[in-house]
């Protein structure tokens, strides 16, 4: 525990050569720095660079440059078996030829532990997955859900400093990810082990995450806690990504040290004292992110700051939210309202071409640079 | 009919097994039926099967006999045991050979780049294009005196000034299980390479992550889950050189002898079809037992599959 961080990655590039033959750059200089005991969260599409960057790591790949760091020690080229980190995979990867008892033991037994350390260990794993008397059982006949607890287990077994885990809930349906994503997240601050989680699935990042990596395009697009990245987007792609968000373009009319006033065309008129990104500038054109279930559908038709008439195009029920998407002067604009009342009668929806006003509070929006 | 066959699903599986069922049916039971029954008749002088029921071609295969020249009651005479022990052993001997070669060169074919793969396997099918005789044959030409090991050894020697005299290895049990080695070599590899190429990669990045290296990944990880691939080998390899005659014909000359030899000779040099069929029944007999307790020791190759 010599490092204030469990894991560092300093200016990494890892760079792949595709069957084309031509240089890609899957993990882009990406640097990142995670606390111990922090539960990291990787986000970001397919072929973001995330899960190169967890089993650069890991150990199963190198970096083409800079360095992977853990617990202060340069990993270089040290092979993954020699590593206090351990991988939770994406299909599980069970040794189906093992029992789930000798799945778990694996580790210890790589390690040389007497007979007696790793039965006691072994069991207090399982214990600590809800696996008890299973120990028999092969990978094969346990369910879904039941296999991932076992990978948990053998990785845990090992009381790694950090563990790695790629998509571990990928492929269980949907109540139960939400039953091993509160789980989860439980038995890291019970460990309080450092827990590197890689994930496409923005509301599981957000759920499970003390601090978030929002990559695209092998580059880190954003880093920051749940509520800083979902509240305070840095650029557009990440208020794109994360969430939902209508974007108005605009040009900064006047600006302050944290606000800006902004000058929307399609709105025709300037909306003040909206929170911005850092780096702007007067003048700048930019865009401005309002977020659907920030926006108010105002009672009565009102005139005054921040409203505007609008027209209903549809609206949609899907149970706990309605979606309405109007136009506002020629410009799209999605709303979410919470359905906070129980109702049937089909005259209290929305129907189209209805004239409503939406209230736009200028504390609810954010400035971004133009991407 | 059609619309009862379609709602019923066990006369669809009989109906689908029925080729399958009568093509055995025809073409093994009823043969080996007919093998048995001559198995305990007596051969007539001028060759034809006398249909009766004795033992005499079975004792007579075990070597024991009552009729001995010394005036003893009874003999034994190992010759028949001798040649099945010696198929026995040869069968054992190719195998295990077969095994510790193709292993390596399948591991080595599933972790190429899969590509290159396809061509490798290309290059280990291309041998079974030819036809198997035209292959014992050329190892013929390999083996014997004037043949081509001994002229680039003579030519080596002669370069080195060593005096050398051509190695007499054709005609020896050595020339036999080097051709049945050679023979077999591809039965053992696909299945070998089938088995391997199942393994997931993470699983041995699984292996690796929990502190094992290449070798204990290799004996705890990659041996066991490719273990069907060598079973299923193991019995495509076992039973063929149990029954092969053409090999140690043209490679081993009269000096090596199998049950195959045996079996040919009794039916075609010497006329006694009841003989033969009585050596046919003992080793098809020994080889279900080699092969039961085989497969009962590590099944049939089927029992891991990867998930």
């Amino acid at each position: 525990m010599a490092s204030e961080f469990a894991v560092e990655l300093r200016d990494v590039v890892k760079r792949f050569i595709t069957p084309e033959g031509n240089e890609i750059a899957a993990v882009d200089h990406v640097t990142m720095q995670i606390k111990n005991g922090e539960f990291f969260s990787m986000l970001g599409s397919s072929g973001c660079g995330k899960t190169t960057s967890l089993r650069m790591i890991a150990g199963f790949e190198w970096p083409s440059e800079g360095e992977v760091y853990i617990e202060g020690r340069a990993m270089g080229h040290t092979p993954p078996y020699q590593r206090k980190v351990n991988t939770v995979f994406q299909n599980y990867a069970l040794f189906q030829h093992m029992t789930v008892y000798q799945n778990v033991a694996f580790g210890l037994e790589m390690e040389g532990a007497s007979p007696d350390e790793i039965k006691k260990r072994v069991a207090r794993a399982l214990e600590m997955v809800q696996l008890t008397g299973m120990e028999r059982r092969r990978p094969r006949q346990l369910s879904g859900g039941q296999q991932q607890r076992v990978a948990v287990a053998r990785a845990l077994v090992k009381t790694p400093d950090v563990l790695l885990l790629d998509e571990p809930l990928g492929a269980l349906d949907l109540k139960l990810r939400k039953e091993m994503q509160l789980e989860l997240k439980a038995l890291q601050q019970q460990l309080g082990i450092t827990f590197i989680y890689v994930t496409h699935d923005q509301e599981e990042a957000l759920t499970m995450s003390d601090r978030i990596a929002v990559m695209s395009n092998g580059q880190v697009r954003q880093m920051g806690t749940p509520v800083e990245i979902y509240e305070r987007p840095t650029n557009k792609f990440v208020a794109d990504f994360i969430g939902e968000s209508n974007f108005l373009e605009g040009r900064i009319k006047s600006i302050s040290a944290k606000e800006a006033s902004v000058f929307i065309p399609a709105l025709n008129t300037e909306v003040k004292g909206m929170p911005m990104s850092q780096g702007l500038v007067n003048g700048e054109e930019v865009v401005v992110s309002i977020r659907p279930e920030k926006v108010r559908i105002a009672e009565k038709a009102a005139r005054g700051e921040g409203l505007f008439k609008g027209r209903v195009l549809t609206s949609v029920y899907i149970g706990s939210d309605t979606h309405v998407y109007l136009d506002v002067r020629g410009v799209r604009i999605k709303v979410m309202e919470q359905n906070r009342i129980s109702r049937l009668d089909p005259s209290s929806f929305y129907v189209k071409d209805q004239e409503v006003t939406i209230l736009l509070m200028p504390e609810n929006t954010l400035v971004l640079k133009k991407d | 009919m059609l619309q009862r066959l379609r709602e019923n699903k066990s006369a669809q599986g009989t109906l689908l097994a029925l080729p399958t069922t009568l093509w055995l049916f025809v073409l093994l039971i009823i043969p080996l039926i007919l093998t048995l029954v001559v198995s305990f008749g007596k051969r007539s002088p001028d060759g034809d099967v006398i249909y009766t029921f004795t033992f005499d071609n079975y004792v007579r295969l075990v070597g024991y006999s009552t009729d001995c020249p010394d005036g003893q009651t009874s003999c034994f005479d190992p010759l028949y045991v001798n040649i099945l022990r010696r198929s026995l052993s040869l069968a054992f001997n190719t195998t295990v050979i077969v095994i510790l070669l193709a292993y390596p060169l399948a591991y080595f074919i599933a972790r190429a780049h899969p590509k290159r793969r396809n061509l490798f396997l290309f290059l280990v099918l291309i041998p079974l294009w030819t036809n198997f005789v035209i292959r014992v044959y050329a190892w013929m030409m390999l083996l014997r005196k004037e043949g081509a090991i001994n002229i680039v050894i003579g030519w080596l020697a002669n370069l080195l000034n060593i005096p050398f005299t051509p190695l007499e290895m054709l005609y020896t049990p050595g020339a036999v299980l080097v051709g049945m080695v050679y023979e077999f070599l591809p039965f053992m590899i696909l299945p070998i390479f089938t088995s391997l190429e199942k393994i997931d990669n993470s699983l041995y990045e699984a292996a690796a992550d929990l502190g094992a290296n290449a070798f204990r990944t290799f004996l705890r990880v990659t041996l066991p889950l490719s273990m069907p691939g060598v079973v299923a080998g193991t019995i495509l390899v076992f039973i063929p050189v149990m029954g092969t005659f053409v090999v140690s014909d043209i490679l081993g000359g009269r000096q090596v002898i199998l049950v195959g030899n045996l079996i040919q000779r009794q039916f075609l040099d010497a006329r006694d079809p009841t003989f033969g069929s009585a050596a046919a029944l003992i080793l098809m007999v020994m080889t279900l037992i080699v092969t039961y307790f085989y497969t009962r020791k590590f099944g049939f190759g089927e029992e891991i599959v990867p998930a």
